[in-house]
């Protein structure tokens, strides 16, 4: 067996987890809950044992030396930031003896798994460009994608605590909650209709190899293009319009809305440091080895500066004005859209110094 | 008069001290921003013209470049406007860290006191618990227990026989913040210092060639630097057969009033640092003009070994037979198509080759292409070896040369940030109150705590502590 079987296995189980967990809130069986959490505990045991295994892989084909580990291009920083949020969010399990934050987290990382299918970004194991043979370079990346994960965990949290507060359909909070949730699940359809489309189905002969929202949002067909626009925004109005069931779903699931704010302020007071000194500061130490410019204001430094203020702005005004409950969540929630963009925004839309994450 | 003029100085401080304007600074900063990396910053017209009509449509694009254009958005970071976000944000960050610091300074300095057993205040964490024993049994129990969490508790005898054990820690984690804030300080002067005193220029040395200037990168202008430095050697180095870089190397020596007094070999990771000016690798090209060295590394059949260096056109004569090779084509990155024919590949020295033509005693004997990746192609079928070491003189190394008198204070402030949020994160500030007191059975114990952090790991902490009580005694 080699690593690219087992992280399939991963994969796979992550995608069943998802599954697992949501079937699990909307039924509140504990046996489902139970399976749903072994499904996860296993897909994390195979991916923890893919991610020495590729490893090893790189260092026996001479394209890596022992200290590199498989973190340096976009495919596997996906993944490594996928294996960070499980494991975040299964130390929140087991410290909280909770599993409702499953069927929050897990999609996430369906998200992420489903992106590196869709875009078919390359999986090799690549040699190392000489910019990138950096130590600096290694702990940047690391404690980046820890902070992502941690700042992945508060958007599933702030997102349920925004849930469980809001009493009103019109209510600004409200919009805003089944706005973002509703977006979260067109993207997971949208990517799902990819998969069944060009995967399973296989109707074209041609080999594409990006076809994110080929089947959707940007298929060759007008027709379907209009109608999946249309039903976009039909899933947006649903969650907005049955959104108070779910709010009686997460009710009954014993999380009280203190616990989850306490959670969204813990995971970015871990997040925030590690952030700041992985995410910005080692960053701008391995510019300054490698090109000798520690700032240079290229997108994805401005991003990463841009996400930096939005988490500032929401410590700041936690602790220094006060902000609780529902206006710290949405500054959560408004921050990790601004990861996802510093993240994957950058390189699927911008251009910048940045080349090792680009999916050409 | 004087009043009023104080007041309006009071109400400037007071605007600057606010939290409010942080988070609005916070968000002018960050949403500007993100405007800058729509539009390509330094770019040349055309390019953000044609981003524009996508983003707006053809008709209103120029206009709308017009505007921004006007408004600094091509270089926007360097914009006065931007600029004085910053400058606004730093007065920001100074004015409201020495509003809060005094406040901050006295608590942390504050002893921690006795309280009244009598009349306790309401302390977050509280506990109670009666033991059997006298308070002077368990007393040695108590302060080792305090210990144990990493205090060094004070004493201080009550009225009824019974005492009162309390302590403090982590008071200076409450300047975790200032810290951060001063890190910030910092980082900005580190960098205001290298945009005004520093050089950020560019040097592309050919192999063998000695400069003593380089060009800057706004006017490419010649800066002197003090001293002279030359190129010796430019390679490439590749992952095994593939056109994949792996290194990028050059080996540099730099002369000081015409004495030598450095050589390094630089990488891209790893630049070279002469007073104050520091190398990095960040090009290379190939000499238009380019008429290099061949250097070739001979071994007869008799094992005889001999280094040469010839130019284009030139002959040697392999040690210690008569057969002598003449230097005819080059290629600098040389390939076989399908039908057998060699081509050149690419410009620079992806794989570079030498034909050479063998001749005995005036009579054609052998000739073909040696490479120099591809050791099997240096051998002759008469046994004897012509390493093909290098075409010299015919690359250039193109350096970054940067000069920043502030960066220390940069790297600097970045240690006092990593401390400060350490500090303001992962540390609190908790105190303890133990009041052991004379009760019928034996001793009550009233254990009351805070922590400005953190409060609930610090409450598990105590409700270990008072377990391991009951425990005990």
């Amino acid at each position: 067996m080699d690593s690219s079987t087992l992280f399939g296995i991963a994969t796979i189980g992550y995608i069943l987890a998802m599954v697992t967990y949501i079937v699990y809130i909307a039924f509140r069986n504990k046996t489902i809950g139970v399976i749903a959490s072994t499904i996860t505990i296993v897909s994390f045991i195979a991916q923890t044992g893919a991610f020495f295994m590729r490893w090893y892989e790189g260092y026996i084909m001479g394209l890596r030396s022992l200290w590199h580990p498989p973190i340096s291009n976009l495919y596997e920083s996906i993944i490594f930031f996928v294996w960070c949020l499980i494991l975040g969010y299964l130390i929140i399990e087991i410290k909280y003896k909770n599993r409702s934050f499953g069927a929050f987290v897990t999609p996430i990382a369906g998200l992420a798994l489903a992106f590196i299918e869709m875009t078919g970004m390359s999986k090799e194991i690549e040699p190392l460009v000489p910019a990138l043979q950096s130590n600096w370079l290694l702990a940047h990346v690391t404690m980046s994608f820890i902070s992502y994960a941690l700042f992945g965990l508060s958007f599933a949290t702030a997102l349920m605590y925004l849930i469980e507060k809001t009493e009103k359909k019109t209510e600004p909070a409200y919009i805003f909650w089944s706005c973002s949730l509703g977006i979260l699940i067109v993207l997971l359809v949208a990517m799902t209709m990819d998969y069944l489309e060009f995967h399973v189905a296989a109707t074209t002969s041609e080999n594409i190899k990006n076809y994110l929202f080929k089947a959707t949002f940007k298929s060759a067909n007008s027709t379907v293009a209009l109608l999946s626009w249309i039903g976009a925004f039909g899933i947006i109005a649903l969650v907005w319009a049955l959104g108070h069931h779910l709010k009686r779903v997460i009710s009954a699931l014993n999380v009280t809305p203190e616990i989850l704010d306490e959670l969204t302020y813990k995971t970015v007071a871990i997040g925030f440091p590690i952030f700041t000194l992985g995410g910005l500061i080692f960053g701008a130490i391995w510019a300054d080895q490698a090109w000798g410019v520690y700032w240079s204001w290229d997108p994805k430094e401005t991003w990463s500066l841009i996400t930096w203020f939005v988490y500032a702005f929401f410590l700041h005004a936690r602790l220094m004005r006060g902000w609780r409950g529902k206006r710290a969540a949405i500054v959560s929630v408004i921050g990790f859209v601004a990861v996802v963009f510093t993240y994957l925004g950058v390189n699927l839309l911008l251009s910048g110094l940045h080349s090792y994450g680009s999916l050409s | 008069m004087a009043e009023k003029e104080k007041s309006f100085v009071d109400r400037i401080w007071d605007f600057f001290a606010s939290v409010k304007l942080a988070i609005v600074l916070f968000s002018l900063i960050a949403l500007t921003s993100i405007i800058g990396t729509v539009i390509e910053q330094n770019a040349s017209p055309e390019k953000n013209i044609i981003v524009l009509k996508r983003l707006i449509g053809e008709n209103l694009a120029p206009t709308v470049y017009r505007i921004l254009d006007t408004l600094g958005f091509m270089d926007m970071y360097h914009s006065w406007w931007f600029v004085t976000l910053l400058v606004l944000f730093a007065m920001n960050l100074i004015i409201c860290s020495l509003e809060r610091l005094p406040r901050i300074w006295n608590l942390i300095r504050e002893p921690v006191k006795p309280l009244n057993p009598e009349r306790v205040p309401a302390f977050p964490i509280r506990k109670e618990i009666v033991i059997r024993q006298s308070p002077e049994t368990v007393k040695e129990t108590l302060i080792q227990s305090v210990r144990h969490l990493g205090f060094k508790p004070m004493n201080s005898p009550l009225e009824d026989g019974g005492y009162q054990l309390y302590a403090q820690k982590g008071n200076w984690s409450r300047l975790g913040v200032y810290i951060t804030h001063l890190s910030i300080i910092m980082i900005m002067i580190g960098a205001v210092i290298g945009i005004f005193f520093g050089f950020n220029g560019f040097l592309n040395l050919p192999e063998g060639y000695t400069s003593d200037v380089a060009y800057s990168r706004k006017d490419s202008k010649p800066h002197p630097l003090g001293f002279s430095i030359r190129c010796d050697d430019f390679d490439v180095e590749f992952y095994g057969m593939s056109d994949m870089p792996k290194d990028y190397r050059s080996w540099l020596t730099v002369f000081k009033d015409g004495k030598e007094v450095m050589r390094k070999m630089i990488e891209v990771n790893n630049p070279l640092k002469f007073e104050g000016y520091t190398f990095y690798q960040s090009s290379y090209g190939m000499l238009s003009t380019g008429r290099g060295f061949f250097i070739f590394k001979l071994k007869g059949p008799d094992g005889k070994t001999e280094t040469i260096t010839k130019v284009m056109g030139e002959s040697f004569t392999i040690p210690g037979t008569n057969i002598k090779g003449t230097i005819k084509k080059f290629s600098p990155a040389l390939a076989i198509s399908q039908d057998g024919k060699t081509y050149t590949y690419a410009q620079m020295m992806n794989n570079p080759a030498v034909y050479i033509e063998f001749t005995e005693n005036g009579k054609p004997k052998y000739s073909g292409w040696i490479l120099r990746r591809y050791p099997r192609t240096w051998r002759l079928p008469d046994g004897s070896i012509v390493q093909f070491i290098d075409y010299w003189g015919v690359q250039y190394t193109g350096l970054q040369v940067r000069k920043d008198p502030g960066v220390w204070i940069v790297y600097l402030g970045c240690i006092v940030m990593a401390i400060g949020l350490y500090m303001a994160f992962f540390m609190s500030h908790k105190r303890i109150w133990l009041i052991a007191s004379k009760a019928k059975e034996g001793t009550l114990i009233r254990i009351l705590a805070t922590a400005n952090k953190n409060r609930a790991g610090f409450e598990r902490k105590v409700e270990t502590l008072v377990s391991n009580l009951n425990r005990e005694v």
